[in-house]
């Protein structure tokens, strides 16, 4: 199948304070399953970059394997990207930090991809709070090997070929929550208006952050039996709708006492939070874990901001690497030189 | 009864218990003969715990710098009653026996051709020394200088080396010069000193070790130093014997070395990572980003990165592993010595593979190669396997001195900055331009406009772009393979040695020998014993993979090569039948996979038995664990 995009765009489009289009922050035409929630948070990704000013080739995308791995194909074309091996992003997106700790890092990942083959990696990555955002694109099942459940299918919920699913689903937030993590949200593909600004507020955490989107797979698990269905997934979520501000621009107080709450990012930036259904303090790790648990037991999924810590410090401060990405020392920085050599010869006689 | 009798030529075992604290006297006792110039190679044969198992310590002199392994034993030091009985069987007739004779030795163990030797290192120390921990210490000091005396060693250089081992903590240093001269004047009262067997400095020693002023070091270290002096930032690791030692030496050495000046903090960046999948992943992130990076590991960690060394071969990321080979799966013969990875390196991971592999032989060739490993890896854009093995690794070996050439550049490669890319008119990550099978590539963050492109595994176009096409997957394939053609043109050439009469065999045959690694140094011991009994065969070190055109024309210009190798399967002959236009059957395997390091006695005893009966030899068990 080959698709061809207009290159054509209307003049007047509006741009990003750094003069970027919406455009220039867009990919290739999907190849995923019309109607595929993946393709959504593909979406937000554009929306929640263009609007957070972030050059396009500052960013690099990273994924492991899965029809959520391949999206990073269709969004921010000018970014480098990684389409690496099943289940090992978190360490090639390590290694890349590592070596340049100026970009900005977007991982996209499946819940096969996260919570099975690559829990070891997800876990550690988090424990290492490695700056980065991390997506899961969470549709309780394998996509890409035609439907077989995940780690993160609910008890219960019956797979297209008509297996019921007898294992205690992983929660990959709570799991996150409790490996220490700074920042960890839920969403759903189908609710842009909370994913976008969750995305943005992300993109601006300082250290590792993660989103787990319910994103239905229309093919496999969009069926009555399947507990990650659209119209499941709508109805059972608790939602906290949530606004996002940029450092930038002039925070302004549109949202009345007592329906919001303002949540400052270690930059200066504020995300405001609609506390619709639940009191929640977005501070409190064992509150967070707790409101996850309670939900769960109401057979309802918890979404939002759930856990920030403002002062993160990321992998870099704990490694106290140099300040210059490692990537661009000289050789006069690495390289001892022969009088050095001497030295250690001498010491070795 | 005949005894051994031998100036600066022999070899001394010690058979020691793990973690009895024996490890740094032992070194001493070597060093001490190094400093006098006398080529000396110590080896730790330890087991795969921390505490109570037998170890032992083997240390070869040779006049003439061999410094593989020779094969027997002149004179044992036993301090462990555990493997008395083996040790006693293992040394050489006319050899010496030294042992605790604290307790009176068992008769039933004593042999009539070799000397008994008891000192009573228990008894001494009990007397001397009042707390338990420095009784137990101290017996191990006390056989150095019992040695110093039966060898001829200079005491003087002892002392010095006691001062170098104790600077810092001066106190220690009285009592440990005192133990060693309970030991010294024990042999002197008991035995006349010094023995038949003993070292002497200049004398007999070959002139090509008496023109260097040679240095002491293990290969992991320097291998650690390759690293650092080829720029690496980022090493990540998953412990594992006989390879931590690379790491923790990096560590050291950057520590020291790769601190910023300004703020103090970290030109580099050490992770351990939660397995080897993850150090691999790593390493291929940070080299995708722009970094040097590396990671060691063994055998079974080699296993667990063979999927992303697929991937960094398919989508052309530089990589550096070092492997430092040991025997088999991890229960067992962890700290045993192999070079059995050969092909499991070679051929790493799904698809057609092939990786680019390094054969260190010295601690000198492991910097030099770890440095030329970065080198490579970023001109082919490709994983570069080193393949070391634990007794280059852990032991220490007498080196030239490391250099470094100050006018001398890393090599980044074809890598396109953000001037060259404006200047570029198309950029294709995966174009070959130049017809050598190497494309360009980019870095991210490089250029707002131009560059980037989506790096996966084997499914996309010159440009980069997603694509199921055959077509496009059989051109990019077959680059690739063109590019392993040009690999043969960078890495290291073997190196050839002729013999210096060059006669045939009994039956018509011109003879040569392939090795690598840690087998050179025996191998070329067992050859110029054998050239001493008129059989001349000329050899070929290998130093890479690919195996260039050389390697053909040494197997074409022969009619019978032995191929010698630590390992059961002949992987290096497998690799080279599998690889160059030759008749297998040229191939004579001379193998030892018994975990400890080939010997010169058996490399010349396997040929000898070869070139007698014609056919293929393999040695089953080494004969002194038989
Ligand atoms: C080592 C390995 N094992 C198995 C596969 C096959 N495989 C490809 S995608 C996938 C599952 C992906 O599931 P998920 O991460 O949930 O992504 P989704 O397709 O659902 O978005 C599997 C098992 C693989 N590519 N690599
Ligand atoms: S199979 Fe499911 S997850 Fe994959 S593209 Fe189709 S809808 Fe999306
Ligand atoms: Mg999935």
């Amino acid at each position: 199948m080959t698709y061809i995009k207009p290159n054509f765009r209307h003049p007047n489009l509006p741009v990003n304070d750094l003069g970027y289009r919406k455009s220039d922050y867009e990919g290739s035409i999907s190849t995923l399953c019309a109607g595929c929630g993946h393709d959504s948070i593909s979406t937000a990704i554009i929306d929640a970059c263009f609007e957070s000013c972030i050059e396009p080739h500052r960013i690099a995308k990273l994924s492991g394997i899965g029809c959520s791995s391949k999206t990073p194909t269709y969004f921010l074309g000018k970014s480098h990207g990684f389409n690496s091996v099943h289940g090992r992003m978190p360490s090639v997106a390590t290694g890349a930090n590592l070596a340049n700790r100026e970009l900005t890092y977007i991982g996209v990942s499946g819940d096969g991809d996260s919570a099975s083959i690559g829990m070891g990696q997800f876990v550690h990555v988090v424990r290492r709070n490695l700056n980065m955002l991390y997506i899961v694109e969470n549709n309780g099942c394998y996509g890409l090997t035609k439907g077989q459940d995940s780690a993160t299918a609910d008890v219960g919920s019956v797979s297209k070929s008509g297996n019921t699913n007898a294992f205690e689903p992983i929660d990959l937030v709570s799991t996150a929550l409790q490996m220490g993590a700074t920042f960890v949200g839920r969403s759903f593909s189908g609710d842009k208006d909370q994913l976008e600004p969750l995305i943005k507020a992300a993109l601006a955490h300082k250290g590792f952050a993660l989103i787990d989107v319910i994103s239905p797979c229309v093919t496999f698990n969009n069926h009555e039996g399947s507990t990650k269905n659209y119209r499941r997934t709508r109805e059972d979520v608790e939602a906290m709708p949530l606004d996002f501000v940029p450092m930038r621009e002039e925070i302004k107080a549109t949202y009345s006492e007592g329906t919001t709450k303002e949540v400052c990012m270690h930059d200066g930036s504020v995300i405001h939070l609609h506390k619709a259904n639940v009191d929640f303090d977005v501070h409190d790790r064992v509150g967070a874990l707790s409101a996850i648990q309670r939900c769960k037991e109401q057979g309802r999924i918890l979404t939002g901001l759930l856990y920030m810590d403002p002062d993160s410090e990321d992998f870099h401060v704990a490694l106290d690497t140099v300040n210059k990405p490692l990537s661009r020392l000289s050789e006069k920085e690495l390289c001892p030189g022969s009088k050095v050599l001497d030295s250690i010869n001498d010491g070795l006689r | 009864m005949r005894k051994l009798k031998s100036v600066n030529d022999f070899v001394v075992k010690f058979a020691n218990v793990n973690g009895s604290g024996s490890a740094s006297a032992n070194h001493m006792f070597a060093k001490a003969i190094f400093r006098m110039g006398i080529p000396v190679s110590p080896r730790n044969i330890f087991p795969s715990n921390i505490q109570g198992l037998p170890t032992w310590y083997e240390v070869r002199v040779s006049s003439k710098g061999y410094l593989g392994r020779r094969g027997g034993v002149d004179l044992m030091v036993c301090v462990n009653p555990q493997s008395m009985a083996q040790d006693i069987k293992e040394v050489d007739s006319g050899g010496y026996f030294i042992y605790d004779s604290t307790k009176p030795l068992d008769i039933r163990l004593m042999r009539d051709d070799i000397t008994f030797m008891g000192i009573p290192f228990t008894k001494i120390c009990m007397r001397e020394f009042k707390n338990a921990r420095q009784q137990q210490l101290f017996k191990n000091v006390v056989y150095v200088g019992a040695l110093a005396a039966l060898l001829d060693l200079d005491f003087a250089v002892l002392k010095d080396l006691v001062g170098d081992q104790f600077k810092g903590k001066e106190k220690l240093i009285a009592p440990n010069v005192h133990a060693m001269e309970l030991g010294y004047q024990y042999a002197l009262e008991n035995f006349s000193c010094p023995l038949d067997i003993r070292v002497e400095r200049g004398g007999n020693i070959a002139p090509h070790i008496l023109e260097f002023d040679h240095i002491l070091m293990d290969g992991n270290t320097a291998t650690a130093l390759g690293a650092i002096y080829g720029g690496a930032t980022v090493a990540a690791w998953y412990p594992i014997t006989p390879s931590t030692s690379v790491v923790d030496a990096f560590g050291k050495y950057a520590q020291r070395m790769r601190i910023d000046p300004g703020s103090g903090k970290k030109n580099y960046a050490i992770v351990q990572a939660e397995d080897e999948l993850s150090a691999m992943g790593m390493v291929i992130g940070a080299c995708w980003n722009g970094a040097r990076a590396f990671t060691a590991t063994s055998g079974p960690g080699l296993s667990l990165m063979s999927e992303f060394l697929g991937l960094a071969y398919f989508a052309e990321v530089p990589a550096v592993l070092v492997d430092v080979q040991r025997a088999g799966p991890s229960t067992g013969m962890p700290t045993r010595n192999q070079q059995s990875d050969i092909l499991a390196a070679a051929y790493a991971s799904h698809g057609d593979t092939k990786h680019i592999l390094l054969f260190p032989a010295t601690p000198r060739e492991c910097f030099d190669m770890a440095v030329e490993a970065f080198d490579l890896s970023e001109r082919l854009q490709t994983p570069v396997i080193m393949l070391s093995d634990l007794d280059l690794g852990m032991n220490d070996w007498m080196s030239p001195p490391l250099e470094w050439d100050d006018d001398y550049h890393l090599d980044r490669g074809k890598l396109l900055n953000a001037e060259a890319l404006e200047k570029a008119e198309q950029f294709g990550r995966y174009l070959d331009v130049d017809g050598d099978g190497i494309c360009y590539r980019t870095l991210p963050g490089t250029h707002p406009e131009k560059g980037a492109f989506f790096t996966r595994g084997s499914s996309r176009d010159e440009y980069a772009v997603y694509t199921e096409s055959g077509e496009e997957y059989v051109k990019n394939v077959d680059r690739l393979l063109r590019k392993f053609e040009t690999a043969k043109q960078y890495v290291p050439e073997p190196k050839i040695k002729l013999a210096k009469t060059n006669k045939k065999d009994k039956k018509g045959n011109k003879l040569g020998a392939i090795f690598f690694g840690t087998t050179a140094s025996p191998s070329y011991e067992a050859l110029e014993d054998l050239a001493e009994e008129g059989v001349s065969i000329d050899t070929m070190r290998l130093r890479a993979f690919p195996f260039n055109r050389d390697v053909d024309d040494f197997i074409n210009s022969h009619d019978k090569v032995f191929v010698i190798e630590q390992n059961r399967d002949g992987q290096m002959r497998r690799l080279i039948i599998n690889e160059c236009e030759i008749p297998p059957g040229k191939l004579v395997p001379i193998l030892e996979y018994s975990g400890t390091p080939i010997t010169a006695r058996s490399i010349a005893q396997d040929i000898r038995q070869s070139l007698s009966t014609g056919g293929a030899t393999v040695t089953t068990l080494h004969p002194e664990l038989a």
